[in-house]
Parts: C-alpha cells; sequence; structure tokens
C-alpha cells in the first residue's frame, strides 16, 4: 500500500477513471494519509471558481471559504445556497413526487411506496438543475439536515492543518 | 460403560479442571481470576474501564508493542481457529440455511464476556452472544446453577441477547487451572422455532407468546453431555426437531474445536500470555476503531430518517383484535463523531414498540450495527467488542427499538432494524465523501425480504417447516464509484447467497418454475443500485400447508443518496386454486416470472384465483399443490442524478434485465429503439435496443428545462407544506397516529417538529379513536424488565452520555427525557371488538 498514492491516481478516482481492480486494492489496502489533501486539491482544479474548498461536502456540493469567518456551501456549477452549518436544501428547488402517476415514472406497477405512506422529495441546485438528494419520507416530515461537519475539530485536531481561507489561495 | 465412566476417559482435562475449581469453592474462590468470584471480576473491569477510559484500564499495550510478532501469531492463530470451527462444524448441519448460506458464526470471549476475535459468518452474533454472557454473570449463574468446566449453555432469550428467537447460541466456558479463562460461543439460524405459525420468524403473532419457544440463558448439560431433560425438553418444541439436533451438534462441534484451540493455546504460551492477549486485543480494537474513524471520516454531526410499514388491518389468523391494525416504523437516526473518533448513535424519536413481531431489544440493534460497521468501518479479523466500547448506543426505553419489555414479540426484528439502519450507511458515506475515500462510500442496502416461510405435512408426508434463505441475496446498494452489486449478499449475512434451486427442493415441498433478475428493483441513479431477483414456485405434494410473506410495501426503507432514488418495495404475488397441472400436461405455457408487474403476462398464462397487491406481509394462508408463489427478492438504492448515469450504461441494463425499456425514458432520459425482437441477451430479456445519442441529449436538455418549470422553490413549499400539517390535509391516520406516538415518546422530537413547522401552540394531530385507542393501550402497558442488574454498557440506552456533553448534543438540545411512559403496573384497556384466537 502507498502511503501516498501518486496525484495522477487520484486524478482518475475523481475524474471516474479507474479500473474496477485499481478501485478494489484502494478497498482492500490500508488507507492512504494525504487522500483529503489531494482530493481537495484536485477537485479546486476541476471547477471554475477561486473560493478555496474547505472540505467536498456532497457529490457537487462543497464548504468554500468567502472570507476568515464566512463558509458557505457552495454547488460545483456556481450556485451559492448558504451558510455551511445551515441545511441548503432550504435553498433548493424541490419537486415532491407523490401521486402513483409519479412513481410510475421511476418504478413498475406496485413496486413503488404508497403515496399517502411515503412520498420522494427531489431536491435540485437552482443553478444548474441537478438533482442533489431525494430524500423518502413520511408526509409531513421536516427537513431533514443531514450533515453537520465539525470542520475546526478537523483542521485543528485531526488533520494540524490551517483552515483555508481567500487570501492563502490568492 | 457409564456415561460417567467414558467421559472421564473422553475429556480427562475437563475432569482434571473440575476438580479444581471444586477445591477452590471448597475453599471460599470463586472461578475467577485470582479467586475472586466472577461477578467480582466483572465488577472491577467495568470500574477500571471507566475510570482510565481503556478496556480494563490498559494504558499501554504491552504484548503488542514489546512482541508484535508474537501478538500478531496468536491472533491471527485465534481468527483461523475461529473460521476453521465454522467451515468445519458447518458440514454438521443439514439445513440449507447453515450449509448453503453458513447462517452460522463463532466467538471467543472474555470470562466478562467481551468478544475477543469472531469467526467468519452472521457476525450481528459478536455482541448479542456477549450479552448472554453478561447477563449469566450478572445474574449470579456462578452460584445457580454454577459455571463449571464441561457445562454447555443455551439461550435465545432476545430480552437477554440475541436478535430473534430462531437465532440459538451455544456457550461453553473454558477453565484453565480452576480458573474460567473464556468463553466460546456460537450460534446459528435454525429453521423453526415452534412458534404460533410455521417457520424460523413467524408473523401473525402480537406478543413474545407467540414468538415460539424461549430458552433464557439455561444449563442444558454438564461434563459435556446434555442433560436429558433438555434432549427431551426441546425436539416437542419445534416443527423440525431432526433439523434442530443437528443444528445443536453443528455448534457444539464448533464450541469445542475453539475450545480444544484455546488449550492449545495455553499450553504452548502459558495462560499469562493468554490472558494478557484477550485484554489486549479488545482495548486494541477499541482503539483501531477510533484511529480508522479519525482517518477515514469527518468529525460532526450526521442525520437522516428511515421507515418501513408493517400493515396488519384486515389481515386474517391475527392473535388479537387490538393487533389489526397499521403499524409504520420511525426510525430518525442520528450520529455524532466525536473528536476522540468515538461514536454515539441515537435513535430519539423513535415511535413506540407495536403488537407485532417486529420490535427490537438492545442487543439486536447493537448486533446489527456491528454487521454494518465490519463491512465498512472495520473490513478486517480484528472485529471484536472494542468496537462497541467506543460508541454509546441511545436507543429509547419504550420505543421499538428497546422496548424493555418482555411481553413484546421479536421474531423478525431485522425488518425493523435492517430499515431503522439505513441512514447509518449515508452517514457513513457522507464522511467518506468529505475525507475523499470515495471507493468506500455507498448508497444503502436492500430490504432484506422476501421471507418465504410457511409449514405443514410435506412431500415426505412429515410435519414441516420451512424458511427460504433465498433472501440471503438481494441487491446491493449502489457505490459510489460503481454499480451496487446485483442479486449479491443481505447486510446481516455478508458471505450469503441465493442457494442452489435443487437444494431448497430437497428441503422444501415447492419446486421452481423460474429463477430471474427482477427490473427495476435497484433504484436510480448515475450509479445504480444492485437489482434483486425473483423466484417462481409452486407448491407439491403437501396437504394443511400455510405460506406467508414478509417484506417491506407501502414505504421503501432503503433511501437513496446524492440524488439517487431508493430501491423499489415490495409486492405480493400468489395464484391459487390453479389450472398449472393441466397445462403441464398439455405442455401448455404457464407463468415463470412476474418481470413487469404491468404486462398482464402472468395472468395470461394461467387461470385461477390471482392476488397481486402492493403489501409486503401476509399472515399464514393455506397453500394447496399447484397453488404459485412469488419471491421476489429486494435490490438495493442508487446514487447520484440519474441524467448523469451514461446512456450506454442504461442499454446495458435493459439487456441485462435490469431496467424495463421504457424506463430509459422516464428515469434516465435515455431514448432507445428495438432494433431485433428476436434477439436475447439474457434469458428472461427478449430484443435488442440501441441508444439514440442525439435523442437522449435533447431529452435530456429538456428534462433540465421541465425540473426548473416544475420543480418551485423549497421555501415556498414549506409555507404550503406547514398549511396542509396544520389542515391536517391529505395526512392519513396511520401517519398521524405515528408521528403522535414518536412526540409522546420523545419530547425532543415534539419540540423539534412543532418548530420546524411552527405549529400553533398546542397542536396535536387529530386520530380517530382506533388510534387514539392504540397509543393509550401501548403507553399503558409500561416496562417488564428482564434485567435486574444491568450492565455500565447499558446506561447509555438509558440516555446518559459521557459526563461534558448532553446525551445527544446537536439536534435534542434540551435535557433528554421520556416524556409519556406509565408506571410497569399499568396495564392497556379495553380490547376493540373482532375476533381474537386464546393461544398468543
Amino acid at each position: 500500500m502507498p502511503e501516498s498514492y501518486p496525484r495522477e491516481h487520484i486524478e482518475d478516482l475523481v475524474d471516474d477513471n479507474l479500473e474496477w481492480n485499481q478501485l478494489h486494492d484502494m478497498m482492500s489496502d490500508f488507507k492512504d494519509a494525504d487522500r483529503f489533501q489531494k482530493v481537495r486539491d484536485v477537485l479546486q482544479e476541476r471547477v471554475d471558481w477561486d473560493d478555496p474548498i474547505i472540505i467536498p461536502y456532497a457529490d457537487h456540493l462543497y464548504v468554500v471559504a468567502k472570507s476568515d469567518d464566512k463558509w458557505i456551501i457552495k454547488c460545483d456549477c456556481g450556485h451559492e445556497f448558504c451558510e455551511h452549518d445551515e441545511n441548503w436544501k432550504a435553498d433548493a428547488l424541490i419537486n415532491v413526487r407523490d401521486t402513483e402517476e409519479e412513481y410510475l415514472d421511476i418504478y413498475p406497477e406496485n413496486m413503488h411506496p404508497h403515496p399517502d405512506y411515503m412520498e420522494l422529495r427531489e431536491f435540485f441546485c437552482p443553478g444548474c438543475k441537478t438533482l442533489l438528494e431525494v430524500t423518502n419520507v413520511m408526509p409531513g416530515y421536516p427537513l431533514i439536515h443531514e450533515f453537520e461537519p465539525d470542520i475546526e475539530t478537523f483542521y485543528n485536531e485531526w488533520i494540524d492543518e490551517p483552515i483555508p481561507t481567500p487570501e492563502q489561495t490568492a | 460403560m457409564s456415561q460417567q465412566q467414558q467421559s472421564e476417559e473422553d475429556f480427562p482435562r475437563m475432569r482434571r479442571e473440575k476438580e479444581k475449581v471444586h477445591e477452590k469453592e471448597e475453599n471460599g474462590e470463586g472461578i475467577g481470576w485470582g479467586g475472586q468470584s466472577l461477578r467480582e471480576q466483572f465488577e472491577e473491569l467495568e470500574r477500571k474501564t471507566e475510570e482510565s477510559g481503556h478496556y480494563a484500564g490498559i494504558d499501554e499495550l504491552e504484548l503488542k508493542n514489546e512482541e508484535p510478532i508474537e501478538y500478531e501469531q496468536m491472533f491471527s492463530q485465534l481468527r483461523g481457529d475461529l473460521v476453521t470451527a465454522r467451515e468445519t462444524s458447518k458440514e454438521v448441519a443439514a439445513t440449507p440455511i447453515v450449509e448453503q448460506e453458513g447462517e452460522l458464526c463463532y466467538g471467543l470471549f472474555t470470562p466478562e464476556g467481551d468478544s475477543i476475535a469472531v469467526s467468519t459468518g452472521i457476525i450481528v452474533h459478536i455482541h448479542t452472544m456477549s450479552e448472554a454472557i453478561k447477563y449469566m454473570i450478572n445474574h449470579d449463574y456462578e452460584e445457580s446453577p454454577g459455571i463449571e468446566p464441561g457445562d454447555v449453555f443455551v439461550n435465545n432469550d432476545v430480552d437477554v441477547g440475541d436478535v430473534h428467537a430462531c437465532d440459538i447460541m451455544t456457550l461453553i466456558p473454558i477453565f484453565h487451572d480452576g480458573e474460567l479463562v473464556a468463553w466460546a460461543g456460537g450460534v446459528n439460524h435454525v429453521i423453526d422455532t415452534g412458534a404460533i405459525g410455521p417457520g424460523s420468524m413467524n408473523v401473525s403473532q402480537s406478543s413474545r407468546f407467540g414468538d415460539g419457544a424461549y430458552y433464557t440463558a439455561r444449563k442444558i448439560g454438564e461434563d459435556l453431555e446434555l442433560y436429558n431433560s433438555w434432549k427431551n425438553d426441546y425436539p416437542d418444541k419445534t416443527r423440525t426437531p431432526d433439523f434442530l439436533k443437528l443444528d445443536e451438534r453443528t455448534r457444539m462441534t464448533g464450541c469445542l474445536m475453539i475450545r480444544d484451540a484455546v488449550n492449545e493455546m495455553i499450553d504452548e504460551y502459558g495462560v499469562d500470555k493468554f490472558k494478557q492477549l484477550s485484554r489486549e486485543a479488545v482495548e486494541d480494537g477499541r482503539r483501531g476503531f477510533r484511529n480508522r474513524i479519525e482517518k477515514t471520516m469527518l468529525p460532526g454531526t450526521y442525520r437522516g430518517a428511515s421507515f418501513v410499514d408493517a400493515l396488519y388491518e384486515g389481515q386474517d389468523n391475527l392473535t388479537r383484535s387490538y393487533a389489526n391494525e397499521n403499524h409504520l416504523m420511525h426510525a430518525p437516526s442520528e450520529l455524532h463523531v466525536r473528536e476522540d473518533g468515538s461514536f454515539q448513535v441515537s435513535f430519539e424519536g423513535a415511535n413506540k414498540w407495536g403488537w407485532h413481531p417486529y420490535n427490537c431489544t438492545p442487543a439486536a440493534i447493537q448486533g446489527g450495527i456491528w454487521v454494518m460497521l465490519t463491512q465498512t468501518v472495520i473490513p478486517n479479523a480484528n472485529v471484536n467488542d472494542g468496537a462497541y466500547y467506543s460508541c454509546d448506543f441511545h436507543l429509547p426505553e419504550g420505543s421499538w427499538a428497546n422496548t424493555q419489555n418482555t411481553e413484546t414479540a421479536h421474531a423478525y426484528a431485522w425488518h425493523f432494524l435492517v430499515s431503522a439502519w439505513a441512514p447509518l450507511w449515508q452517514h457513513l458515506s457522507r464522511g467518506y465523501y468529505a475525507r475523499g475515500f470515495w471507493e468506500e462510500i455507498n448508497a444503502g442496502n436492500a430490504n432484506t425480504s422476501n421471507w418465504l416461510q410457511g409449514g405443514g405435512i410435506d412431500q415426505f408426508d412429515k410435519l414441516h417447516a420451512v424458511n427460504s434463505f433465498e433472501s440471503a441475496c438481494e441487491g446491493v446498494g449502489a457505490r459510489y464509484v460503481e454499480d451496487g452489486e446485483p442479486h449479491a449478499a443481505a447486510i446481516w449475512n455478508p458471505e450469503g447467497d441465493m442457494g442452489d434451486a435443487e437444494v431448497w427442493e430437497m428441503t422444501e415441498p415447492l419446486p421452481f418454475l423460474g429463477r430471474a433478475v427482477k427490473p427495476n428493483t435497484g433504484g436510480a441513479g448515475r450509479r445504480a443500485g444492485g437489482a434483486g431477483f425473483e423466484s417462481m414456485r409452486t407448491v407439491k405434494d403437501v396437504s394443511r400447508w400455510l405460506l406467508y410473506e414478509m417484506g417491506n410495501g407501502y414505504m421503501t426503507s432503503d433511501g437513496g443518496l446524492f440524488g439517487g432514488y431508493p430501491a423499489a418495495s415490495g409486492y405480493i404475488l400468489n395464484a391459487q386454486d390453479t389450472d398449472l397441472k393441466e397445462r403441464f400436461e398439455n405442455q401448455e405455457d404457464y407463468p415463470q416470472h412476474d418481470l413487469d408487474p404491468e404486462s398482464g403476462d402472468f395472468e395470461s398464462k394461467i387461470d385461477g384465483e390471482i392476488t397481486r397487491r402492493p403489501e409486503g406481509i401476509s399472515t399464514p394462508k393455506q397453500f394447496d399443490d399447484y397453488d404459485m408463489y412469488l419471491n421476489y427478492l429486494r435490490g438495493g438504492s442508487g446514487l447520484g442524478d440519474p441524467l448523469e448515469r451514461d446512456p450506454e450504461d442504461v442499454l446495458s441494463d435493459i439487456h441485462d434485465g435490469y431496467v424495463l425499456p421504457r424506463h430509459a425514458r422516464d428515469a434516465y432520459a435515455v431514448v432507445v429503439e428495438k432494433v431485433n425482437e428476436e434477439a436475447k441477451h439474457n434469458s428472461a430479456v427478449q430484443g435488442e435496443w440501441e441508444v439514440d445519442e442525439e435523442a437522449t441529449q435533447q431529452l435530456r436538455a429538456e428534462r433540465r428545462e421541465e425540473r426548473a418549470e416544475k420543480a418551485q422553490p423549497v421555501t415556498e413549499w414549506l409555507e404550503e407544506e406547514r398549511d396542509r400539517i396544520i389542515e391536517e390535509e391529505d395526512l392519513i391516520d396511520d401517519v398521524k397516529k405515528t408521528y403522535a406516538s414518536s412526540m409522546r415518546m420523545s419530547k425532543q422530537f415534539a419540540e423539534f417538529y412543532h418548530e420546524f413547522w411552527d405549529l400553533p401552540e398546542g397542536f396535536e394531530f387529530d386520530l380517530s379513536e382506533k388510534a387514539e385507542k392504540s397509543l393509550e393501550n401501548r403507553f399503558k402497558t409500561g416496562f417488564k424488565r428482564k434485567w435486574k442488574n444491568p450492565t455500565k454498557g447499558h446506561e447509555t440506552w438509558w440516555g446518559v452520555g459521557r459526563d461534558d456533553e448532553p446525551a445527544v448534543p446537536y439536534t435534542w438540545n434540551s435535557d433528554r427525557s421520556i416524556k409519556d411512559l406509565s408506571s410497569p403496573d399499568a396495564s392497556f384497556g379495553e380490547p376493540t371488538s373482532g375476533k381474537a384466537m386464546d393461544d398468543d
């Protein structure tokens, strides 16, 4: 196991260019120590904006630094959602699939939830209209805030690095 | 030769050990280390662990650090011995459940019941057997019935330490020089527990008394001879005595192999080194877990919620009229990854248990979560109870997740358990995503059903029960880097598969008419969820035969991730009083599949009374020869926006039978054209298609525009949704009852719900009289606890976290308390009207 994979290998991971046997090796091996930094740096190169990425937050979404103390959730298309500790879904577009007809687009008859018991909430980025999350919940359920990262503890105590700031990047 | 003489000759070491134990007893010494009683030794271990923050107070891993090669050799040898015990003893069993699916596992435990090492297999029981041992210690088994060399214990009591009654465990103590040095334990899933209905996990009972025979941490033999009282007892408490007898020999074989391996290790390395290894291995496991978390996850809070249905309203053969109602499981799931890498898992807000067999005990929840963690966080040989010491579980007492009531039924606890942990996969995946370990990301798993079960008089004219473990093979959730594995394994048994049809037919009078991949069972997404499969079965040479179904129906329990869709939910398809026999005789077409439920294909090939309905659970019903039963095994959930899936992959999905052609357009916005009617890529899929790339590109652009037109800002939707809740529009009684139950269980959930929707003060859902009565009935039932002497580890159930943090830090920020639970001596109210049978 490499203590650290070559940058090209991580680029291939990010760009979905690895073969199954390579991925399987990565799963089986001990985990490389600098994965976070490498993936973050590759992603930073791939996006069209300059805000420094603090963490990859979810597929297409990042926590980025706007200033020393303002961190926001931002889509790779450039759409900016909210502060990093707020629920980005509140700023998204939503479509609720809660009729038999809408379920049948995705599932055959009898193989989908009953609309009275469960609805599918589809959350889209207002910028690029990418489907970012689908939640399956009982009608009437509050929005779920899935992830509140403890960024300070992560940077200060786990990886012992300064949290990226716009000045550093500039 | 008498049995006693034979034992003395066969087991001289055991006899010598027994004499030493008796000598110590005469001197007033216990079987613990240094002459302590086992209870004293356990209490000391708890105290040292709590005071130091390290298992058994071990600050330094001296053996591991000073003699690392020897440490690894010893641990690997133990692990190898456990796997060997499993692989060898598996051949003793006769049920395909064990022999084909490997529903068996072994563990080696410290005297206090912490697992040191485990075999492969159903390692949910790493911790259930641990709880059973601790139960015996904390309830003074050393005094009565005594714990001595050669003793044999059995347990399947869920309230002591098990998932459900059909997992029967055998435990034997291992002694050296008059001291208890370890326990060997083995557990397997048996075919029939003697429940009110045939099969291992009956579904029609409303309470524990219908689950089948429970054996509560019972001593069943000494000098490695089973008591006559046991041998004459349990075979008559099952419909499949011969299978259970062989299962017991299986477990005994494995446990004795483990005991011999430990004796050999002690002879080779000395008892002190073995003791040191057993302590350090647990502490090493504890540290390893935290290290792995710090290396691969992010600290913080992860949240989700899952649901599953158990619909009983109008079902036949219920044992109590008050069980005639629909249940929905609500599992709010919160994972707090602390700064030290430890886990806090909370189900605060879970709703009340119900009069159904899907309730859970803490041992079930903890065991279930281990299975998941060992396939993600600790995918190596160093699995043991060390991880348990890095996790706190907050399981609200009185909820379905921790009933603390010995009246509740648990026969298929997995229905709720598997569904409830679905968000935990996603919590871990979100952490892996943020750290860049994308190869570890998994959208979730399958609802591990359908369970084909039943019984009656079989093809050999014998009373028999069946429990098809084709369900050990389900689709797996999509990975970030690949599609989910189709028809692969069930989460509770990483090594499971669908089994050979011919082997199932040897033990089940249910010939296969067809077996195929089932389209659209995996969730749609950039990476598709692994597809499930289906078997079409008929019935042959039976009398008074019952069959039933078990799985999700009105709700899908396995959500997608990052824009992927949930896996499909289940349905029931049977045909009775059919013309199948005539079709065989006339060599006419008959249904082999139900690949597309909308096609009418099944109905066009069979005459009879056809039941097709979207529920997942049915209670036992009579089936006769040539009736038909669809066994549909579920798929996994999807990951990523389906519009990002490569159109060529969608084409392959069609040819492989994973996706019906019409859903290429609807779900993926991929335009395909049929170019050949006759070609066959898959035995069940007729035809060949091609992608129209230009039309696909155009359709995908249009679909994005449609999204923009159809979707609305969440802020607007929240306003509308709030009005809908206040007006209670469209919210059905079953849903409102579930919310009301969670709010009565949890002041925190009630506050959260009210605050989120900004509901008027005093707002409560208006429930039907039946729903009110149902809640009243269960809330009044109170607690009936099993453990008189709980362990320190149980404190987390009560919501006691570390001193320096609230028990559930972020979401539930006020002091947690169960809002509305009555005293244990309360009883439930008047039953609702209707037929009730008095055998449960």
